[in-house]
């Protein structure tokens, strides 16, 4: 095995460990905390792919903005154990079963796309997920979805300032 | 075997590096608590610690010695490993940061060529970013792990200040990557030495933003709310003591640093000397004036820290967000139009 496999099946075993213990965790918080350990496992993913824009954003936003928001909440309505609802064996007997199923659908769908079947990962040397490659894309490419995506971020900022002005 | 196929001495280079600047950061940081407290004191008019060596020089030791011997307690309804886990994950990030900071120019040692940099990655400040928003955890999971009002009160202010200017912090980045049109710290400050003018010439407004943003994510004075020991006792660190404690008002210091030797890549060419010309000397003495200069600019950036400290009172918490929301935000934005507009009238 090289380096990379052996860092590729590491990575995944913490991300599936991570996010089992996402949901097995009884309190809310260790929930959140678990799932920023998922984050950084995937942008390892990333950074195997060479891809360290997407590697750092994921970083970013979802582990340091997103989540936070999350701990916030959280920690704010002060969830208790006891507190939490009971939910009745029949209700969890129908929500494993609905889950295994879109389980088994998705590994299914992974499975018989016709894009990724008998092709090699690119490890290491992709350059497509880099700055450059990226900036080049999103400018040319897709310039007009990327502008208008900008314009809605932008207004949600002024609208945040907005509304902390009244 | 593949599994060796590592250029090892790569490895022990930049082990070496790591060490050597950890160590390094860590033994400014214990001068850094004394020279807070010396300017401190000379800008309250009064001697400051001078009992412990020459001039109070070991008064850094005796401190973190009282730290050391101090009794460790872990509260009985407190979270016990995340507990635990919030100052270490404090301390990790602020120490994660100097691993995109380039120290100096090359250094050829036993037929190799050095760089003083641990990691040139081609994203480093978006890197930075992502450490800094990591160091909010830190301050976060241990004041929820206290199981204390005060705590959780102060680690929610802590965060959400540490979001709120991290957004103007960005958008000032954002105006000078669009001068220096690369987001590796090591492109960054080369441009900078190759004997153009410093960043701060072409973006004096984005850096005063930069530099109050840096000021409020570091919690110093006048953006301490997290401490406001009259309003939250301590703050998130209350039911810490001993190294635990130890390490976060280390963290706080380590962010300082950290935080002064971006600003001075960034903005102030890094281990650029001014009017100085590299080339007329050895590389490796070269090197080591780039280190010499850079050292310096930090530790004057930390006193400009100590010296707004100690003369602005603290905000309140109101008017903390007031500024980062609706003066920080605007002014940024503006900044970014306005070099988007040079950068085009120039074209």
């Amino acid at each position: 095995m090289s380096i990379i496999q052996i860092l590729f099946f590491a990575l995944s075993a913490f991300a599936i460990l991570s996010a089992i213990m996402v949901l097995v965790s009884k309190n809310p918080i260790h929930s959140v905390l678990w799932l920023i350990l998922v984050f950084f496992a995937i942008s390892g993913h990333y950074i195997l792919l060479n891809a360290q824009f997407l590697a750092i954003v994921n970083i970013i936003v979802y582990a340091g903005a997103i989540m936070v928001l999350f701990l916030f909440v959280i920690m704010l309505i002060n969830v208790k154990k006891d507190s939490e609802p009971q939910k009745q064996f029949l209700v969890k007997l129908l929500g494993v079963v609905a889950g295994g199923s879109f389980l088994t659908l998705l590994v299914a769908l992974v499975k018989q796309t016709a894009q990724i079947q008998g092709r090699t990962l690119l490890m290491k040397d992709g350059v497509i997920g880099l700055i450059h490659p990226l900036g080049k894309a999103l400018f040319n490419d897709y310039v007009v979805p990327f502008e208008i995506s900008s314009v809605l971020f932008l207004s949600a900022m002024v609208g945040a300032v907005i509304i902390g002005k009244k | 075997m593949t599994l060796i196929s590592f250029d090892w001495a790569l490895v022990i280079e930049k082990l070496i590096l790591i060490v050597i600047i950890v160590l390094t950061t860590l033994l400014i940081t214990l001068y850094t608590t004394f020279g807070e407290r010396k300017v401190a004191a000379i800008l309250q008019d009064r001697p400051g610690p001078n009992r412990a060596g020459p001039f109070g020089l070991l008064q850094p030791l005796a401190d973190g010695l009282k730290l050391i011997m101090k009794e460790e307690i872990i509260p009985t309804s407190a979270s016990k490993w995340l507990f635990i886990l919030g100052p270490g994950l404090a301390m990790t990030a602020s120490l994660m940061t100097s691993a995109v900071i380039p120290w100096g120019t090359d250094v050829h040692l036993f037929g190799r060529t050095i760089a003083l940099q641990v990691a040139d990655i081609n994203i480093g400040i978006l890197y930075v970013f992502a450490v800094v928003s990591m160091g909010v955890y830190g301050i976060m999971i241990g004041g929820w792990a206290s199981n204390n009002k005060f705590s959780l009160m102060s680690a929610l202010r802590a965060a959400s200040q540490a979001i709120s200017y991290e957004i103007a912090m960005g958008l000032a980045l954002i105006a000078l990557l669009m001068t220096t049109g690369s987001l590796s710290l090591k492109t960054i400050v080369a441009d900078q030495a190759a004997g153009n003018w410093w960043n701060v010439v072409y973006q004096p407004l984005g850096f005063i933003i930069f530099f109050i943003c840096a000021m409020a994510e570091c919690n110093r004075t006048p953006f301490d709310l997290p401490e406001a020991e009259n309003e939250l006792n301590f703050g998130y660190h209350q039911e810490y003591s001993s190294m635990k404690l130890g390490f976060y008002l280390f963290a706080e210091y380590v962010n300082m640093i950290m935080s002064s030797a971006i600003m001075a890549s960034l903005y102030f060419g890094g281990y650029d000397l001014p009017f100085f010309d590299e080339t007329t000397v050895a590389p490796n003495i070269a090197a080591m004036i780039g280190v010499g200069t850079l050292l310096i600019k930090i530790v004057l950036f930390v006193f400009l820290f100590m010296w707004i400290r100690w003369t602005i009172p603290r905000f309140r918490y109101d008017q903390l967000m007031n500024l980062g929301w609706k003066t920080m935000i605007p002014l940024a934005l503006f900044n970014m139009l306005l070099t988007g507009t040079l950068i085009l009238a120039k074209l």
